[in-house]
């Protein structure tokens, strides 16, 4: 019965997208974060998925893995602020370079998908709860 | 008596084609954040009609049984209406649209099915 693949193609995505939400979380609780140096301020992370083929049985099952966490490759903002004790010898200090807005729409984004595949499950268990009670 | 020599008709392997069809809208909907992630379909009426093509005979009891041929010969790819940036085609109202269509059309099969089991058994009973 394959509505039992259903609960692990969307349980592999809910899974996939809970990763997200904690980057995006990490993300988020690091904004504005300074550090001495552009290579240690913290640089925002995102996920990167991919989909799992199941070779074994057949071709139509296609669940999500999270690849990689890549990093966001934009330049670290830096500021002179020459009386923060991290600064370095030319007095600057380097912001990291989270956008919170962009964050804030990955989020919804993420949380959304996560819902789609909440409804999709749900679907499933109802329709394999039904077919169980068939002829009854 | 059609009823009891074939008491399911079509209706048995419509069931197994809207499962089947299930799983693979379901990992559409999963792979909707997925870059480069092609949604993909079956084309249900002609599975229906034709069974599946070049579906692989099992010689052997080891053998797993598939309803769709090999390398999944009948799994198409859907045409998006509007292109992605990152190459993934899933249009998530579109996909949400075909399986909810599909889960109510498996609702209505599993009722043919109940209807059909009532009947034999009103006619084994003989009451």
């Amino acid at each position: 019965m394959s509505f039992f693949n259903v609960l692990g193609v969307a349980g592999s995505a809910m899974n996939a997208q809970m990763v997200r939400m904690n980057t995006i979380s990490s993300n988020l609780a690091n904004v504005g974060v300074a550090a001495s140096s552009a290579e240690e301020a913290y640089k925002a992370k995102r996920p990167v998925f991919r989909t799992v083929m199941d070779q074994q049985s057949d071709h139509y099952t296609a669940g999500v893995t999270v690849d990689s966490i890549g990093q966001s490759d934009k330049p670290n903002d830096r500021r002179f602020e020459p009386n923060n004790p991290i600064a370095d010898k030319d007095g600057y200090i380097y912001i990291s370079n989270v956008n919170s807005i962009e964050e804030m729409v990955d989020m919804t984004i993420a949380s959304r998908s996560y819902q789609n595949n909440v409804e999709s499950i749900n679907t499933a268990k109802k329709l394999v709860l039904q077919t169980l009670r068939l002829g009854q | 008596m059609s009823l009891l020599q074939d008491p399911f008709g079509i209706h048995g392997r419509a069931l197994s084609l809207r499962d089947m069809r299930s799983t693979v809208l379901a990992a559409n909907i999963a792979n909707a954040d997925t870059p480069n992630y092609k949604a993909r379909d079956i084309d249900f009426k002609s599975l229906l009609q034709n069974g599946a093509k070049g579906q692989m005979q099992t010689s052997d009891f080891n053998h797993m049984q598939s309803a769709f041929g090999a390398e999944g010969g009948d799994l198409l790819y859907r045409v998006p209406s509007s292109p992605s940036l990152d190459g993934n085609t899933v249009e998530m109202d579109t996909e949400q649209n075909i399986y909810a269509d599909n889960a109510m059309r498996y609702q209505a099969t599993l009722t043919f099915l109940n209807s059909r089991i009532k009947g034999i058994k009103t006619a084994l009973r003989g009451e």
